[in-house]
């Protein structure tokens, strides 16, 4: 018994000594929120995957000023309330000196204020939804909001494509592809473009027949089209089948090379508006798709270059700061140089921009860069300009 | 237009029927409202497409694959849930609970092992062109899911009302402590409806998921939830029923596109079937008093 007593506390001593030891090296300790398991997961595993590739190239390169940076991974599977508990936990327990996500916006509408009222930054690198950045002035993202995005591309199809009144379709059950419905919505009013008709579907559902026929009679030009992949693909599929063959002005769920591959032989003809696109040959998001494609065999797409893009402007906001020690001191200070980054990255040039809360006052920050307009040709993505 | 949305709805119905049969067959037999089916449905879609990717199996070989391992998975459930549960009397809510939680299980390990990104078919493995038929587009896929859903129910039907193994199942169906004592191998038939049931859960992910085109670790479960409402209009258990039921919900639901609004659809879908309910609440082939299978 004694003889046991005494080698746990050997060992607690040993123990205590490599953790302080750790903290020696000083490591940076970034919270990293996404949903790795559940319907979400199809996007947040994209994400860590970007978050880890640029973590391990910013540490390879020698760290931030010679720390190292950590990342401490959590599953916020896709729901509010584990994103609630996660950011609980990487904030007050972790106690993390910012945290990256949630993956959706739901949940960054209700994780986030937590970081708000903790004073700890939450950046997210997904949430488009409108309101997320009015939570207060931790918040910050760098995912273009739909609303940015969709009226150029609309404007290029209309340009391109000759198009005179459109049908629009979209999912109704889901937050993000009916956030992306009302900014295509309000974008075609302001662009004053007749639509023939809106037709719903909801996720899972396997036959859009029936809305397509009741599209192909009003003979539209083009479709828009609000959804996430597993149905956006069949959608293009069935569209083709039943002799619909005109443009599909798509969201930023269709902009993945995936496409290809689910609609294959039948995936011509879309249109996708985003600050990345996977065809971009400049020279930081060509070596970004070589590095992430290596690494993980598998082609990326927008969301793991907005969140390598992320940690880059994470990074760059560190190395201007000193870390002191004092937690809270410290993400104050991370909190006050993040604004002033700019960052060409994997989604080209990038700055924040201001956003206001609900009663006009200035609030957290959004994302400033410019979208690509690409159509699909041939099983492949094509910029237009 | 009409002449096509009547076509799609058949197809569309089709679609929940196939689902459907496998899912009313074990409650038929077993009583076990099996909600892991939506969840053997999307297994048999992955096994399938792992085969075909690895051995280059023709549509029909892929189809027997996914019969058989959804069938040993079946199997599998039966001897680790619901025997266990059977042996010890459990009231009925217990196994539909056990269900869920293989659901998870499924879900989860299909996720663990090919992530939670959308796989399709390798493309050509059903011919892709539309036929026309008089103005008319349907896909050779949709044909088969229509022949597909009629020859199995007609199949189920036979076998159920004609052979000895129906009859016993229908004993089973009506009493199992009943069909023990005439000296029927009660334990023996409910491993083969297990088996029976989720190899066609399998079966219909297979050609579900070349209809859509797109698998994913939860494409089953908005199938189930419209599975449930299938076999609670047909009446608990009854194959006719789980295709007229099915066949029903396509159309109310490509009408409503059609006619009222896509918004509308699961409105009008659920409305109906409520009314339904109202006026038979057995469903349209169920009888009050016994259980059919």
């Amino acid at each position: 018994m004694r003889q046991n007593s005494f080698t746990t506390s050997l060992l607690s001593l040993a123990l205590t000594t490599t953790f302080s030891v750790g903290a020696m090296a000083a490591d940076i300790k970034i919270g990293v929120a996404e949903a790795l398991s559940g319907g979400a997961a199809q996007y947040g595993v994209a994400i860590r995957n970007g978050f880890q590739l640029a973590a391990d190239e910013i540490n390879a390169a020698g760290g931030i000023n010679g720390n190292k940076l950590q990342l401490i991974i959590e599953d916020e599977q896709g729901k509010k309330e584990e994103a609630i508990n996660v950011f609980k936990k990487l904030i007050f327990q972790d106690k993390v000196l910012m945290v990256f996500g949630p993956t959706l916006s739901n949940s960054a509408q209700a994780a986030d204020p937590i970081a708000q009222a903790a004073k700890t930054v939450a950046f997210g690198t997904s949430n488009t939804a409108d309101g997320i950045t009015s939570i207060g002035d931790y918040v910050f993202r760098n995912s273009v909001t739909e609303a940015d995005v969709l009226p150029e591309t609309i404007k290029m199809a209309v340009k391109k494509s000759g198009i005179k009144k459109v049908a629009v379709i979209y999912g109704n059950d889901d937050v993000f592809t009916k956030s992306g419905y009302d900014n295509f919505k309000k974008a075609l009013d302001d662009l004053k473009i007749p639509v023939t008709t809106t037709e719903t579907f909801a996720k899972g559902d396997v036959d859009f027949k029936a809305q397509l026929t009741k599209i192909k009679v009003g003979n539209p030009d083009a479709i828009v089209l609000s959804a996430l992949l597993a149905e956006g693909a069949p959608i293009m599929v069935q569209a083709r089948q039943l002799g619909l063959n005109v443009p599909i002005i798509g969201g930023n769920g269709m902009n993945s090379v995936k496409v290809f591959e689910l609609a294959k032989g039948k995936s011509d003809g879309l249109y996708v508006g985003s600050p990345w696109s996977i065809e971009n040959q400049a020279e930081a998001n060509r070596k970004f798709v070589v590095a992430y494609t290596t690494r993980f065999k598998t082609a990326p797409d927008q969301f793991a270059a907005q969140s390598y893009d992320a940690m880059n402007i994470a990074a760059q906001a560190l190395r201007k700061i000193k870390l002191g020690g004092d937690l809270a001191a410290d993400r104050a200070a991370l909190r006050e140089a993040l604004p002033a980054v700019k960052h060409v990255g994997a989604t080209g040039a990038f700055s924040f921009r201001r956003a206001i809360d609900k009663a006009g006052k200035p609030a957290g920050y959004d994302a400033q860069q410019t979208a690509i307009i690409s159509v699909t040709r041939g099983d492949k993505f094509s910029i237009e300009k | 237009m009409l002449e096509q949305q009547l076509v799609n709805a058949l197809s569309l119905g089709c679609v929940y029927a196939l689902f459907a049969l496998g899912f009313t067959l074990i409650f038929g037999v077993l009583g076990v409202v099996n909600l892991s089916h939506g969840a053997i449905f999307m297994v048999g879609a992955y096994a399938a497409e792992q085969a075909v990717a690895r051995f280059a199996l023709p549509l029909w070989g892929a189809l027997l694959f996914a019969f058989v391992f959804c069938g040993l998975l079946g199997l599998v459930i039966d001897v680790l849930v619901l025997r266990p549960l059977r042996a010890r009397n459990a009231p009925h809510l217990i196994p539909m609970i056990a269900t869920i939680g293989v659901a998870i299980i499924l879900n989860n390990g299909i996720q663990g092992i090919f992530g939670a990104q959308s796989l399709r078919f390798p493309p050509g493995l059903v011919p892709e062109e539309v036929l026309m038929l008089g103005g008319l587009q349907l896909t050779a896929l949709e044909l088969g899911i229509i022949f597909l859903s009629f020859a199995l129910m007609a199949v189920l039907l036979v076998a159920l009302k004609k052979t000895q193994f129906g009859r016993a199942l229908r004993a089973i169906a009506e009493s199992p402590k009943a069909a023990y004592l005439l000296g029927i191998n009660v334990e023996g038939l409910f491993f083969m409806t297990s088996f029976a049931a989720a190899g066609l859960g399998g079966v219909s992910g297979v050609l579900i998921g070349l209809y859509s085109n797109a698998l994913f670790p939860l494409m089953g479960q908005p199938m189930l939830h419209k599975g449930i409402a299938v076999i609670i209009l047909g009446g608990m258990g009854d194959i006719r029923g789980a295709l007229m039921a099915g066949l029903f919900l396509g159309f109310a639901e490509v009408l409503s596109v059609a006619y009222i609004g896509s918004n509308m659809r699961d409105a009008v879908g659920f409305g109906l079937l409520f009314l339904i309910l109202l006026v038979r609440p057995k469903g349209l082939f169920g009888t009050l008093q016994e259980r059919k299978v």
